[in-house]
Parts: C-alpha cells; structure tokens; sequence
C-alpha cells in the first residue's frame, strides 16, 4: 500500500492506495472509507470507491482537503472484516435464461454442473459499483470461468441477468444493454428506491452465489421469461 | 396551487435541479441542469433556492399554456421564446395570464433555456433529487425518468417577488470559441509533448455524438503514453481521451466510474459555456491549477449572496 493524492477536478481529489485488482485491496478501502468520511463529515459531497482508489468530492478548498486526507490517513490499517456486508444471492443456473452457460463450460472442458460449482465456490467482494445504479462489480472468479466480454453487446439484458467479464461477476439490477457472458439469474432486487440505502451490494461487501433449483427461483419471485422478452 | 399545461414537448426537454449527490458510489449518476448558470439565474429572478426545480429545454420545440395568472422567471439561451406571438427576451421574469401561451420555439443564441416558476416546480424526490435521468430511470415529474410530455401538467405553490431582469452586466456571453478553463489532472504529464501542445493550442470541434453524458470533441489525435489505468470515479466535467485519441467531456449523467486517462476536468463556468454551444461549434481549452481555479470559483459564486 503506497498512499498518493492526485488531483482529478476543481473540488475532487482520487486518494490511490494500490495499482493492480486484488481482492486483498478492499479491507484498505473500506478502512479508508470509514476515516474519510468521519474526517471531513458535512463537507463531504461524494466518496466513490474503486478497486485501487477513492475519489473524494468535498466542499473546502483543495489544500485543506489534501491536509484533512493526509491527516485522515496517517497510519491506516486494513478493516478487520467487520464492516462490509455478506450477502448471499441465490441464482438459478440455466441455459434459458444464461444462455452463455453452455459455451462457457466446453470452453474450459468443464460440464455446465462444476460452472456452477466453481462460480458458487468462493466468496466474492464488492470492488465497486457502476454502469448502472446497484451494479456491482465482483470477483475474482476461478481462471476457468474467466472468458472475454461478447464481441457484439446486446441491447437488452434481463433484470436479474448473472454474468461473467474476464475474472469478474456481476448481476444486471435492472433491463439495460451489456456484454456480459450470462449463466443464470437471481430473483434478488439488487437496486430498490425504497429501501434504506437504495443498493443491495456496497462497495466492500462480500457475496456468496448460491444455486437454486427453477422452482426455487420462481417461489423467491424470480421471472424465468426469456432473456429479450422481460418487462 | 398554479398550473401549466404541456401543449408540446421533447425528448430535450427535461425537469432538472442541481442533481442527485451521496450516492456515486452506488453507482447513480447526477443528473441536474447542464448550465447551472442559467439555472441560478432562473430561480434567482423568482427568489427561489438557487437549485430548485426548473425545465431544461434544449434547442426549443416546448410549449405550456397557463392553467392561472402567474409570474415565470427565463435564462440561458435565447431559444425564440414568445408569450403568445409576442417575443420574449430571456434573463427576466414575467407574467403569463390564465389561457396564455409560452412557446419556447428554436435556437438563436445558444442552446439550454431555462424555465423556473415561484417556489420551483413540484415532483417527487427520487433519491434526494427531482433531476431526470432517462437512462436510469430516475425523476422528472413521474419519476421514473422520463423527458415532459404533451398533456403534461406542471404544478408550482409559491409567490413570485416583482418582476425583474438580470443586470444586463452579469448576463453571460455565449461566445463564438468560447475558451474552457481545464483543471489538470493526475494523467496529464502521461501524454505525449505533442499532445499537450496540441491540446491547447488547437481549436477543437463539438461533434454531433453528443448528449447529456458527454460531448465528444474532434481535432488532433491526442496520444496517452502511460500505463494501462484501473477504473476509477469520474468527476463532473472529466475531459477523458479514449485510445482513438479524440477527447470526450463528460457531463452531468455520466457513468460513475471509468478507466481512460484524463487530461483533467472542466470548470463548473466552463462547463456552463460548453452547454450552450451548438455542435459543429469550435471551442478552445485553457490548463488551470486546482487551488487558483477554485478560489476563482468562490470569487465569482458571491453575485448570488
């Protein structure tokens, strides 16, 4: 960890801690989110995290948000896991709805069963969430999962759509186009305007996929319409 | 309560505010008028928080019909508005009687005209902000994002001060090449010395491809020689450069993260000006310092107080 402080605009600083995606990175932001916000309180107008840095959006002169940063993080420690949430997301892994679920297990020599098995196999942080409100990028994935986004993105990905980019993994919280090999989907409502938090995931957390059986899915209020047709 | 009624609208025309703020990290966007100046000046004529909600019309093709007498405040561009057939020069609030018409028709200087009315336009809060985000799905007058509609109505419940204009000196310039001051960023020193001439030194084109996430600028190709970055916050304004090597300014609902090397990020005035350029329009950019651009910023935020 090599704390620097670049400038990014007029009334926002990026504070980079690493240089490459490690799932090791994220008990160092969360431990950073927590001290920014408690140091610089009503002035902080936005505090994004990502997988390396954190962008701080302030109201205050630069160089006295650069001191408060500086000062806020002197001698930081990773967060000993107690902040970020678990959470585990049940998904019904299904070629009808993850269509890429078949091409992605002959790809690697692996049957569609140990796909599952190794996506539902480890915990997952949170590294950030965008594209999309709610959407948060995960992993890493085992390297036999890892395949590249589709050449040609699709205009329309269900809402609840489950994919893999590279060693990442996501779940699309609402319609929207994507390129994301998908292999299933979760019945879980991972942005809500009405709950505390608006977001399922917050950067940091940590998620667990969890297979589920078509009826399953559907007892939880999943919608198994067809990937294009969905409402 | 007072009343206007949609007689037509566009896809251009949208209930905006100052935006959606603590919640980037969830990967929400923030919306809000593109030129926050206009807006200021909209709500300031009406003596309305200078954030409330007012509508964005971009480049005309809107008209409301009263509902009851009322008093309306207009700036920013000026895009042909009449009262009935009668002109009507923005920078000035006005009276619009029950059964008048106010057209808002096309451009003739600059692009974004802002509309306010007595205590700001009423809809619901969607996240701590009124701002319509169609990509998201986020506020307007239903909330759910979407542009105004004909047959729309738009509600407002406060009282208007005497009419008044905004002094003639405090009006901004939409100039021909306007110059848009650019706080350099951490990625600057990565591009090649070319480049970095090239960047501000050229004129600079606004192309067609443009929208409410971004405007992509045509000119030299700039060249970025450092390392491959990690996707990060974009702040407001950020100027990124894509490998293609053409600029694109990101704007009020830009994504939330990105990982393309920035030059930096325009100044809010900046900012301002861009939004009232048209495309095909020539713009040239100014380096500035974080510490000096801001302090510049204060100074010039004390006409409101």
């Amino acid at each position: 960890m090599k704390l620097r402080i670049e400038v990014v605009a007029i009334d926002s600083l990026m504070v980079r801690l690493f240089d490459t995606i490690d799932e090791a990175n994220m008990p160092w932001i969360l431990a950073a989110c927590q001290r920014l916000h408690a140091a610089f309180g009503e002035r902080l107008i936005e505090l994004v995290p990502s997988y390396t840095t954190l962008m701080v959006q302030y109201d205050s002169a630069p160089s006295t948000a650069r001191a408060l940063i500086a000062q806020a993080l002197e001698g930081l420690q990773p967060d000993a896991g107690n902040s970020g949430r678990r959470h585990e997301i049940a998904v019904w892994y299904h070629a009808s709805v993850g269509p890429e679920l078949p091409a992605l297990a002959s790809r690697s020599g692996l049957t569609e069963a140990e796909v599952v098995r190794l996506h539902t196999g480890r915990e997952y942080p949170v590294f950030a969430l965008g594209f999309a409100p709610g959407f948060g990028f995960m992993g890493l994935v085992d390297e036999r999962l890892a395949t590249p986004r589709l050449s040609t993105p699709r205009k329309r990905v269900a809402a609840g759509s489950v994919g893999i980019a590279e060693r990442q993994t996501a779940a699309y919280p609402a319609v929207s186009p994507g390129g994301w090999n998908l292999i299933g989907r979760t019945p879980v409502r991972l942005f809500d305007r009405e709950r505390e938090g608006y977001s399922l995931l917050q950067p940091g957390d940590r998620v667990r996929f969890v297979a589920v059986s078509h009826a399953e899915f559907m007892a939880l209020g999943g919608d198994d319409s067809p990937l294009e047709a969905q409402a | 309560m007072t009343q206007l009624k949609i007689e037509a609208s566009t896809a251009l025309c949208q209930l905006q505010d100052a935006g959606r703020f603590g919640v980037r990290h969830l990967g929400v966007t923030q919306g809000g008028a593109l030129d926050w100046v206009a807006m200021h000046w909209a709500n300031w004529l009406l003596g309305n928080p200078l954030g409330a909600p007012v509508i964005e019309v971009a480049l005309g093709g809107f008209s409301v019909v009263a509902e009851q007498d009322c008093v309306l405040g207009l700036a920013g561009a000026d895009l042909d508005a009449r009262v009935d057939e009668q002109p009507l020069a923005p920078w000035r609030s006005f009276a619009l009687a029950k059964g008048q018409r106010l057209t808002l028709k096309q451009p003739k200087q600059g692009v974004r005209a802002y509309l306010a009315a007595p205590g700001g336009f009423q809809a619901g809060s969607v996240l701590g902000s009124c701002a319509t985000v169609v990509r998201e799905a986020l506020g307007g007058i239903d909330g759910r994002g979407e542009a105004l509609g004909k047959g729309q109505v738009l509600a407002f419940a406060g009282s208007a001060p005497a009419l008044r204009e905004v002094p003639e000196a405090l009006r901004p310039v939409y100039s021909a090449k306007p110059v848009l001051d650019l706080v350099m960023g951490a990625q600057i020193g990565d591009f090649s010395g070319m480049s970095l001439f090239e960047a501000f030194n050229s004129d600079w084109t606004l192309d067609s491809r443009a929208d409410r996430m971004g405007i992509r600028l045509l000119g030299p190709q700039l060249v970025y020689q450092g390392a491959a970055m990690i996707s990060e916050g974009i702040p407001l304004g950020a100027v990124q450069v894509p490998p293609d090597g053409q600029p694109i300014v990101l704007l009020n609902d830009r994504q939330t993260i990105g990982g393309y090397p920035r030059l930096g990020a325009l100044t809010p005035l900046a900012l301002a000006q861009l939004a009232q350029c048209m495309p095909g329009a020539a713009v040239r950019l100014r380096a500035v310092v974080q510490e000096m651009a801001w302090q510049e910023h204060q100074a010039w935020g004390k006409r409101w107080q």
